[in-house]
């Protein structure tokens, strides 16, 4: 019998499809094995062992890059708290502002991070720093990833906001809410999903960051990338597969979280819920 | 008027009146810690270099000379074009146009075979094309240098299969920086490919076929024509970000395959830069991609009417 | 019945341009009408009218362009839509996704900063009044769409406002459950003794529901009236049309003889009809003859009965169509009341007669 004739089906796609996530995974899953690995040589395989975790958080260099880890958490925790406010208000600025002159260079300003190349962000942030005598530091590290972070906070909360009718706040007005108290008790609740999404969003942008965080850091500050770029320019030892790992594992926790409260966002709008008991 | 998700409107004057005081915050600080450091970085690209790193306040056209001509020793010879630096970014060009290239190959096969998925299965596909890159793009560029070296797994494991009997040196080759680039972007690729497949209806396919055109016809002739702008979208989003790129080329690549990025890093590291050289190099490369961009804007602007 | 009537909303002279410039748009132009207290007052037009406009600048939504709005005498165009004391049932009912209904139902209660208690006496008995009292602590998604508008009128009552505006409330529903609301609605203002301004492009709902409505097309009141004199008294050709069926013809003014006007039609004809507006000898204008209002004859001895021919006959259950030609171009149609003695004795093309009575026909200047 020959085949069904399908307009979707291409001979060979699926190999090329399957090719794709093999190349994707692979190195990540060959680091993830060699982490494990016993032997001091990365090329040999000596059998299965903690050592390198152990060496992660208790050996020679773990006192560094603990400290660049929680230099890298707390920069993304405020980079992404700010740049979430930030890029909050300015969607409800162009979303509900209707038409006005500026709107379009507005849009490209909010965008301007991402359109520019990081390295020529990374360079023209040194070149100010410098010229207006910005001591290079934690706070210049700030500084900067709060200006990237914007425009990614801003995508999934300006979407969210794109699918929220007017009424809501027409009838909030309605029943004698002035402007704080619609967006306290109407429009944040309901935006909550895309807001949640672009703070983690922004945090794992920022955690990631190198080009642009190693260009302002300065002499005396690493982050996680960067203290991982320096270890990896002297070779790639054990512990750093190690390290690796876990920041693999750590991604993908985050990942997780923002699936299920995006999920839960649907559940606002369709399934079924009990609600809760009211308040008196 | 615009509508919602249930068919209301969107646009309100409940906030209109504050909407200066809303995006004002955004204005300023992107306005003053990125548009004012680019146009003084323009600036900066047209002073004397200090020589420590930093610039001395005299205008001079020294940086962008340099990058185009070789003036000799004393600079009284005529000049000859300087073709180091010109090389860099045609290769910087290069790299990126074999990444993109790259990335076509593997993606939109990719994304027509998720597009083509029942429901359930397209979900489950997106999640595995994308969780990998929820990992930090430097550990992705080590573990794939760790994966390609020469006393890397890849080629252990291609010896022992006996398929070649000495390493290949994929490492700091131009393969290497491509192979890398491919692996930073491939997604920007696939998922543009995979929003314009969705969008596309299929009853065209099955029209053509009925016209009795053979399926690889209907590839080329039908389908990607329909499909072009989310190819290109894919294109520009691997394209632009390859050519200013430094992780893969710094650690994939060597001497030999000098990008922009490593180019612009060296003159701001250490004591040796040229930091009106490093703001040239990086206008050029603003200019490159804005041209681009416009370019895209224009062609989608006038694709809408 | 009352005999002083107060003013709760006077618009006048309310203009609204959308976008000026080349873009714009005249939703309304020089509208002016005047609602009383405690009355079921209609805005009843097709989509594109104004009706919906002018809710929203009575609601506060949108801002006038010219004009003004007075509740109680008062102003209220400077007022923003939470400083009025008016509230709004909204087409889609707009109810808080993420509040239970108990919350939506005292949302602007707590908003104006009422006493706890007071707050949780008068939900509950909002939601009594609606016989929602179980489903307090269910959330908007959970209810059936029924359930739903009842919450968001529970929602809009609560505060007790002076005005209640309604935006066609009930055209998501299907048509029993709308015909059910139609009466509750009605029982709800009345006891509640609010004003309702209640929208909507349907004219069954209008005559079935309301003290009085003012007909709109293209930004201006057609006319304002009672259910009555808008179905029998028609102000002008739009009225005539929209609201139920009629005939319409082009008639000449032959004589005028007291309260009675002598018509000519283009066949000939001559017609008996009253208007409205005072007109002169000669002056050209509309008959409007409903079609219940004919009775349709084998034989005739009144030489002021029309002539003409059986064009069709359509059987509707408890009536008849039918329509007569006059002349090859002018038709009547005409809707009997189905009987046994009445069935059957008509056959396509027969000659027949048409009678109408003298109140029937309307002249229409415009």
């Amino acid at each position: 019998m020959r085949k069904a004739f399908n307009v979707k089906h291409y001979n060979g796609f699926f190999f090329i499809a399957c090719l794709c996530l093999f190349i994707l995974y692979s190195p990540l899953l060959i680091v993830m094995i060699y982490s494990f690995n016993d032997s001091l040589s990365i090329t040999k395989w000596g059998g299965v062992s903690l050592r390198w975790y152990y060496e992660v958080f208790y050996g020679l260099e773990s006192e560094k890059f603990k400290l660049a880890a929680w230099n890298s958490l707390i920069i993304a925790l405020m980079a992404a708290t700010i740049a979430t406010i930030v890029a909050t208000a300015a969607s409800i600025g162009m979303i509900r502002g209707g038409q006005f002159r500026g709107k379009s260079a507005s849009f490209a300003l909010i965008s301007l991070p991402i359109m520019v190349p990081e390295i020529v962000t990374a360079v023209a942030t040194l070149i100010f720093f410098s010229a207006i005598s910005f001591k290079l530091g934690i706070l210049s590290i700030l500084v900067a990833h709060i200006v990237f972070c914007i425009p990614f906070a801003y995508l999934p909360i300006s979407a969210r906001l794109q699918g929220i009718e007017a009424s809501y706040e027409e009838a909030a007005q309605d029943l004698y809410a002035n402007r704080w108290k619609t967006f306290k008790h109407v429009l944040m609740p309901i935006m909550g999903p895309g807001i949640i999404s672009g703070f983690l969003l922004g945090f794992i942008i920022s955690l990631d960051d190198f080009i642009i965080t190693n260009f302002v850091k300065g002499a005396g500050v690493e982050t996680l990338p960067t203290a991982i770029f320096g270890a990896v320019k002297q070779g790639i030892k054990p512990n750093i597969m190690a390290l690796s790992t876990l920041l693999l594992l750590f991604s993908i926790f985050l990942v997780t979280i923002s699936y299920v409260i995006g999920k839960k966002g649907e559940d606002l709008k369709t399934k079924n819920n009990k609600g809760d008991k009211y308040e008196v | 008027m615009a509508t919602g998700v249930g068919g209301g409107r969107t646009i309100s004057s409940t906030f209109s009146p504050v909407k200066i005081w809303l995006l004002l915050p955004s204005w300023l600080i992107i306005g003053f810690f990125l548009a004012l450091p680019v146009l003084l970085m323009l600036v900066y690209s047209f002073l004397t270099k200090e020589f420590r790193g930093g610039v001395i306040w005299e205008p001079t056209l020294a940086a962008y000379d340099q990058f185009l001509f070789d003036r000799g020793l004393f600079g009284d010879d005529p000049p000859k074009i300087e073709w180091k630096y010109i090389s860099i970014f045609i290769r910087s060009i290069l790299q990126a146009t074999g990444a993109t290239i790259l990335c076509l190959l593997i993606g939109f096969p990719t994304a027509f075979f998720i597009a083509t998925r029942v429901d359930n299965n397209k979900i489950i596909w997106l999640l595995l094309l994308t969780v990998p890159y929820w990992v930090n793009l430097l550990i992705r560029t080590v573990s794939m240098k760790f994966l390609i070296r020469d006393s890397g797994p890849l080629n252990e494991i291609l010896i022992t299969l006996g398929l070649i009997d000495a390493p290949l040196k994929l490492i700091n080759t131009n393969l290497a920086v491509q192979l890398g680039l491919f692996y930073s972007y491939l997604p920007f690729m696939v998922l543009p490919i995979y929003a314009a497949l969705e969008r596309y209806n299929f009853t065209f396919s099955e029209a053509a076929s009925d016209l009795y055109a053979p399926k690889w016809t209907i590839l080329f002739k039908i389908l990607i024509p329909i499909v072009k702008p989310g190819i290109i979208a894919g294109c520009i989003l691997v394209f632009v970000p390859s050519l200013g790129a430094f992780l893969a080329p710094d650690l994939l690549g060597g001497a030999k395959t000098f990008m922009i990025g490593s180019l612009i890093e060296d003159q701001f590291k250490g004591n040796a830069g040229n930091w009106p050289f490093g703001a040239a190099a990086s206008m050029i490369l603003l200019s490159m991609v804005m041209i681009v961009l416009i370019y895209y804007a224009r062609a989608q602007s006038k694709e809408q009417t | 019945m009352n005999d002083k009537k107060i003013n709760s909303i006077e618009v006048t002279n309310v203009t609204k341009i959308y976008n000026t410039g080349a873009s714009s748009t005249k939703a309304l132009k020089n509208a002016n009408l005047t609602i009383y207290d405690n009355e079921f007052f209609t805005l009843l037009g097709p989509s594109g009218c104004g009706k919906t406009t002018l809710l929203r600048l009575i609601a506060g939504f949108e801002d006038i362009t010219e004009g003004t709005i007075k509740l109680f005498n008062e102003e209220i165009v400077t007022l923003p839509p939470n400083k009025r004391p008016i509230n709004t049932v909204f087409q889609h009912y707009a109810l808080f996704p993420h509040l239970n209904v108990f919350e939506n139902v005292a949302f602007g209660l707590r908003r104006l900063n009422k006493e706890k208690n007071l707050i949780e006496k008068r939900t509950m008995e909002v939601l009594d009044l609606i016989q929602m009292q179980e489903y307090a602590t269910r959330k908007p998604n959970q209810l059936s769409g029924g359930q739903q508008q009842r919450v968001a009128l529970a929602r809009a009552l609560a505060p007790k406002p002076k005005v209640l505006l309604l935006d066609e409330p009930l055209s998501a529903l299907d048509l029993k459950l709308r015909q059910a609301m139609r009466v509750e609605l009605k029982t709800l203002q009345r006891e509640t003794g609010i004003t309702f301004v209640f929208v909507t492009h349907d004219q069954e709902e209008a005559l079935s529901m309301s003290d009085r409505i003012a007909v709109m097309s293209s930004g201006q009141v057609q006319q304002i009236g009672k259910p009555s004199e808008i179905y029998e008294y028609p102000a002008n050709r739009f009225v005539a049309d929209f609201i139920g069926e009629t005939n319409l013809l082009n008639a000449t003014v032959e004589k005028i003889d007291g309260k009675s006007i002598l018509c000519r039609l283009p066949s000939g004809q001559i017609l008996n009809a009253t208007s409205t507006s005072k007109v002169n000898s000669g002056q050209k204008g509309i008959i409007s003859i409903r079609p219940e209002k004919l009775i349709m004859k084998k034989q005739s001895s009144n030489e002021r009965d029309l002539k003409g021919n059986l064009g069709q006959s359509t059987y509707l259950g408890t009536d008849t169509q039918f329509k007569v030609f006059l002349r090859k171009d002018l038709s009547l149609a005409i809707r009997m009341q189905n009987s046994p003695s009445t069935s059957d004795i008509y056959k396509l093309g027969d000659q027949v007669f048409v009678s109408i009575d003298d109140d029937a026909a309307r002249f229409l200047i415009n």
